[in-house]
């Protein structure tokens, strides 16, 4: 008994520790970003002293450095929202099919292959993607379909289709991956086929997995910013369909962060751009949790 | 007995080397309740397996011999597994239902069969809850996950979606070893109720299930019939000392 007292206590005394540890973590992670999203604010509002909300929000001319300025953000808005459901559309369909693929249907050779072939397009810098839509994907875009110039919101959707590629595949194959042998046994013993079991059970089964893949794929689209700068074509102006440039939020933030005169008008609208951004990013992440939470709670 | 439902002759199946079952020639009877028994690994669940093909699943294993349904070789090479799967049903060790909700863990057997058109599946959904006894249960719950269904429940569940695909035989693992006494019982209740129906071969580990609920049974050991027949027979008066060691409670 004598013995084992010190001990009990020693170890008490690491839990703890451990405990702290680890909520101090936690807490910093939080504290971090409440303090971005206050700088954000912080900066950002004073634009308003200038422009209404609503003329910010929904005025279609962003011409920051004429007299006098006009910070009206729809047309990159737009831009960022065209671009990315272009990806989205591009890259959801492909990327799924090619984990069910990659985890139910090729055999172990293959499947090792492909794997290892996302893992490398998944190390591929951004701006490396970008410079290689820009000079082999736009001229093809242009000659296609007869364009003055190839740098359009489509070539952006299919730039960045391809980051948003290896994530969606790599996370829903480890979700899919994830589903227990059980189900599929029990639809097999039913006499489904290999199609009905993946399709119907599996599929099914790994949705919630499948669809953080998808939000994690398409926060990296919404939030890519030099891919899209180079293959975009950069006009601020409102498309009126997807084979016309567009510029997007991000692209806007960098092109121009540099000429602005910290403190100034210019220079708070693009911190107010950032918070559209954050608000948009935290709405789908939002409601993508909803989503989750219903229909994994059953 | 009447003309067996399921005949193998001399079935032997390897799992790459490994001899699982060594000339295995079993009559199971039609409407009758089969029990497999013997001592862990001796290759009750390999067998069972064989008679859905099961064990196609696994790359690894090799069937020879002869083994029939209805008369027909389940082996042959132009076998339709699909047709075989909905002839042959089975309920697993662990209850195993889909993650979906209960009345679509029901149709989905009935979809990809085609068994009945989408107007009739209320009613089918409602026979098969019915023939487990838990339609009055679970009527006002048909769109619940199946998963928060008791195990007892779900392993119902997991036994009507295989009725509902109309099969002749259902082959049970050990589908009581998941379940508390009173459920167990509760399910071979309905395992008797059934067999006016479908012929049943189920494998346990526990004697008294065995000597209770089945007409026949099969003493496996080490991948060997050692013997086989009437319930009564083998729980009494086993002819094999083998057998008489393991139902006493001698090895096992
Ligand atoms: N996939 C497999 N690959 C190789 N050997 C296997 C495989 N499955 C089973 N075996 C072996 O075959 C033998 C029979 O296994 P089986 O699962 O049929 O036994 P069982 O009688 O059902 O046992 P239990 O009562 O524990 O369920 C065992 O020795 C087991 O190790
Ligand atoms: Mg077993």
């Amino acid at each position: 008994m004598h013995q084992t007292r010190p001990s009990v206590t020693l170890r008490k005394i690491r839990e703890w520790c451990i405990e702290r540890v680890i909520f101090l973590c936690g807490i910093t992670s939080i504290v971090i970003v409440v303090l971005i999203f206050l700088f954000l604010l912080k900066e950002g509002l004073a634009v308003f002293r200038h422009v209404g909300l609503l003329q910010f929000l929904l005025g279609k001319s962003w011409y920051p450095i004429s007299d006098p300025p006009q910070f009206g953000v729809l047309p990159l808005v737009i831009g960022s929202v065209l671009v990315t459901l272009g990806a989205a559309a591009i890259s959801v369909p492909l990327g799924v099919a090619s984990a069910l693929y990659i985890a139910e249907i090729a055999p172990r050779r293959i499947k090792e292959i492909l794997k290892a072939g996302i893992e490398l397009l998944a190390a591929i810098p951004s701006v490396v993607i970008g410079f290689i839509g820009m000079v082999t994907l736009g001229p093809v875009i242009k000659s296609v379909f007869h364009l003055s110039t190839g740098l359009t919101a489509l070539t952006g959707s299919i730039t960045l289709a391809f980051m948003a590629m290896p994530t969606i595949v790599s996370i829903a194959e480890d979700a899919i991956t994830a589903v227990p042998r059980q189900y599929r046994e029990a639809a097999a013993a039913m006499g489904a086929t290999q199609w009905q079991t993946t399709w119907r059970i599996v599929a099914y089964a790994a949705r919630p997995g499948m669809l953080a893949a998808v939000m994690l794929g398409l926060g990296r689209v919404i939030g890519e910013t030099m891919a899209v700068m180079m293959v975009t074509g950069n006009a601020a102006l409102i498309p009126h369909s997807i084979l016309q440039p567009v510029r997007t939020l991000t692209a806007t933030i960098a092109a121009e962060m540099g000429e602005t005169v910290q403190g100034g008008d210019h220079y708070a609208a693009l911190f107010a751009i950032g918070i559209v951004l954050f608000v948009i990013t935290f709405a789908i992440n939002g409601i993508a949790d909803l989503y989750l939470h219903r229909t994994t709670r059953g | 007995m009447d003309p067996a439902i399921i005949q193998t002759r001399r079935l032997n199946l390897y799992y790459g080397n490994f001899h699982a079952l060594n000339d295995i020639d079993l009559d199971v009877g039609e409407r009758e309740i089969t029990a497999l028994i013997g001592p862990s690994g001796c290759g009750k669940s390999t067998l069972v397996r064989v008679f859905n093909r099961m064990n196609d699943l696994i790359d690894s294993a090799r069937v020879t011999g002869d083994v029939r349904v209805h008369g027909e070789n389940i082996y042959a090479p132009n076998v339709d597994l699909i047709s075989l799967r909905s002839r042959v049903g089975m309920v697993f060790q662990r209850p195993n239902p889909f993650p979906l909700s209960v009345r679509d863990n029901i149709t989905f057997g009935l979809e990809i069969h085609r068994r009945g058109s989408r107007k009739d599946f209320d009613a089918l959904v409602e026979d098969g809850l019915r023939s487990v006894l838990l339609w009055d249960d679970l009527k006002d719950r048909l769109q619940g996950s199946a998963l928060s269904l008791s195990l007892e429940q779900q392993q119902r569940l997991c036994i009507a979606r295989v009725l509902v695909m109309r099969p002749d035989i259902i082959l049970m693992d050990e589908p009581c070893s998941a379940l508390d006494p009173i459920a167990t019982l509760r399910i071979e209740e309905l395992m008797r109720e059934l067999k006016k129906n479908y012929t049943i071969v189920i494998v346990t580990h526990n004697m008294q299930q065995a000597a209770r609920v089945s007409d026949f049974t099969a003493f496996l050991y080490l991948g060997t019939l050692v013997e086989f027949g009437g319930t009564k027979q083998i729980f009494t008066a086993p002819a094999q000392q083998k057998t008489e060691e393991y139902i006493t409670g001698r090895f096992g």
